[in-house]
């Protein structure tokens, strides 16, 4: 599901767009009620369906619960957790998982800042490069998955490219060595698209004065680059990488259908874990502590990220 | 620029295999797989169609895609419309935090929504405590339970709303029009553009969508076209023939979708979400 955040554009215009001229005293009290019907239904809905899970989660993380039994769940403390600390199972996911995003991520951003500088050019069908670049984006992850496995089986696309090079054929997937790149291979085909789009907004926002300026002054390519461009791009830039940062962190679609989290664990993503704890081993107690270790560790990393990359302006 | 022409080609290659393959006959498609099929066959279409009942699913995503878009495209846009023309006191407060809840990771909530779709009361077998029976578990209502309200939405109903012109409304109150009317006479209809973000976005999410539906269904009656096309997978030999013509299918929507409406898309995704 795009569960969806907000980027740094977008929030500046909140803050100019948002505030309203004060309305007139006589009508602003009734308005002030109608407003909040207006909302009332959705932030109902969101307390329902957003916060309370949060709670009922964190909760359960304390406890010892099996959804087979009827009984409540049973208070354990910080057991779950600390079962966590020693368990290899889950020390490997959130191996895995790093190891997923620090792959994927830089790569992904890298190949797509490089689409996005070329196709913010007006030229005869750029048009169409935009969408052919978007489309893995659109399309499920389940569907593509089925793909990619297709071409990473033994008479796959892969192979059959790699023997015109003389290489032996090999099963990408059933290998441990090379399982966790093939999907990372994968999921940096279908992030592009997106990331090339919000650079592509990125650039789009820069001022066209500024670069007029700076060839003015007698800059180059490369200086107009590193010192308008790269600047200008960087609260979009910032805003990529954290959502990548959460989106990757929580790959699960893909690795359920390319490897089942095998061979060997070396796919076994957090989520993945998560999934097969809850609703195959139906231990959501310590299912639901994993998730809360996982989202304390995005949360880290996206503030982590925010710092190095806001703080090397300065 | 030919780094653009090669990744453009790339990007696309494996759609074209995913065509080609599920119009070659399945005792081809384990072998060297020819991009043009030289006996191409739907017969591909008719296994996915038979069995893995691709079309039942294909129809019960349209039915949770669609409720959710319209529930949207109402509730959400209602709400973004009063943060944006409505404002009262602490309602800033509140949208903020309703848009916080957009960085919660899925495997959090997605235990406990589990627990509650199995204890809706008076659903699915259970008592007016939720207790006793199966609640909205395996059930097109329990797919689209959590996606009813989507806060994304209500950020880009807000963000839409707050660049409207304010006279209208101004004139409207003026002739005593109520602020109801005011809202669905007057702004809604304008809000096109607004709407077809909206819809775009909830019905691609909600179509695409995987690991919510597997843990709430378990029966053919109630799966999505994802866990259609994934249990089917998971059912003995891989068939890559049948599997690629349901993955075609499934795709066909989205892709219609996005031909008409790409600068929803890409507004919408400028606007403030990307996904993997």
């Amino acid at each position: 599901m795009s569960v969806n955040s907000v980027p740094p554009a977008a929030t500046s215009t909140v803050a100019a767009g948002g505030a309203r001229p004060p309305l007139p005293r006589r009508r602003w009290k009734r308005q002030h009620v109608v407003g909040m019907l207006f909302v009332l239904p959705a932030a109902l809905y969101v307390l329902t369906f957003q916060f309370v899970p949060v709670i009922y989660g964190l909760v359960l993380s304390f406890t010892d619960y099996t959804p087979l039994r009827r009984g409540g769940p049973d208070f354990v403390g910080l057991e779950n957790y600390a079962g966590l600390l020693t368990d290899p199972e889950y020390g490997n996911a959130l191996l895995v998982t790093g190891r997923y995003v620090l792959t994927v991520l830089p790569i992904t951003v890298a190949i797509a800042l490089i689409l996005a500088l070329l196709v913010n050019r007006p030229f005869r069908g750029v048009g169409i490069f935009r969408s052919a670049l978007y489309l893995p984006h659109i399309v499920s992850l389940t569907s593509v998955s089925l793909v990619w496995l297709w071409m990473y089986s033994q008479n796959g696309l892969v192979n059959e490219v790699l023997n015109l090079f003389g290489a032996t054929d090999q099963l990408w997937l059933l290998d441990p060595e090379s399982a966790l790149n093939a999907a990372s291979a994968m999921r940096i085909w279908k992030a592009l698209g997106s990331n090339m789009v919000l650079l592509l907004a990125g650039l789009q926002s820069i001022p066209n004065e500024l670069y007029e300026a700076g060839r003015v002054d007698g800059a180059g390519r490369w200086a107009l680059f590193r010192y308008i461009t790269l600047p200008g791009l960087r609260p979009m830039l910032v805003y990529v990488v954290v959502m990548d940062i959460i989106y990757l962190s929580q790959g699960f679609a893909e690795i359920f259908i390319l490897t089942r989290g095998g061979p060997l664990g070396s796919t076994t993503t957090v989520n993945y874990l998560i999934y097969t704890e809850a609703f195959q081993y139906n231990d959501f107690g310590s299912a639901s502590a994993m998730a809360f270790v996982l989202f304390a560790l995005i949360i880290g990393f996206s503030v982590l990220s925010v710092r190095s990359l806001v703080g090397r302006q300065k | 620029m030919i780094f653009l022409y090669l990744l453009s080609f790339l990007v696309l290659v494996p759609f074209m295999w995913m065509i080609s393959i599920a119009f070659t006959p399945e005792e081809q498609a384990f072998g060297q797989v020819a991009l043009i099929p030289t006996d191409p066959t739907l017969g591909n279409f008719e296994t996915a169609w038979i069995d893995a009942n691709i079309f039942r699913a294909m129809t019960n995503s349209a039915i949770v895609a669609l409720t959710v878009v319209l529930s949207n495209s109402v509730i959400a846009v209602m709400a973004g419309y009063a943060f944006a023309m409505l404002p009262f006191r602490g309602s800033f407060a509140v949208f903020v935090t309703i848009i916080s809840t957009t960085a919660i990771p899925v495997s959090v909530t997605l235990i406990p929504l589990f627990l509650m779709a199995r204890g809706i009361p008076l659903a699915g077998g259970n008592d007016i405590f939720g207790q006793g029976g199966s609640g909205l578990l395996d059930t097109l209502a329990g797919v689209m339970l959590p996606y009813l309200v989507l806060p994304m939405n209500i950020f880009l109903a807000r963000q839409y709303f707050s660049m409207a012109p304010t006279e209208l409304a101004e004139a409207a109150r003026i002739d005593g029009a109520g602020e109801w009317a005011i809202f669905a006479r007057i702004y809604l209809p304008l809000a096109r553009p607004l709407i077809a973000v909206v819809a775009v976005f909830s019905f691609v999410g909600v179509w695409d969508d995987f690991l919510w539906p597997l843990v709430v269904t378990n029966s053919a009656e109630a799966q999505t076209v994802q866990l259609a096309l994934a249990r089917f997978l998971a059912t003995g030999n891989i068939q890559y023939g049948p599997l690629m013509a349901g993955a075609v299918l499934a795709t066909i929507p989205v892709v219609i979708l996005f031909l008409f409406n790409q600068r929803a898309f890409v507004s919408g995704l400028a606007d403030g979400s990307v996904k993997g």
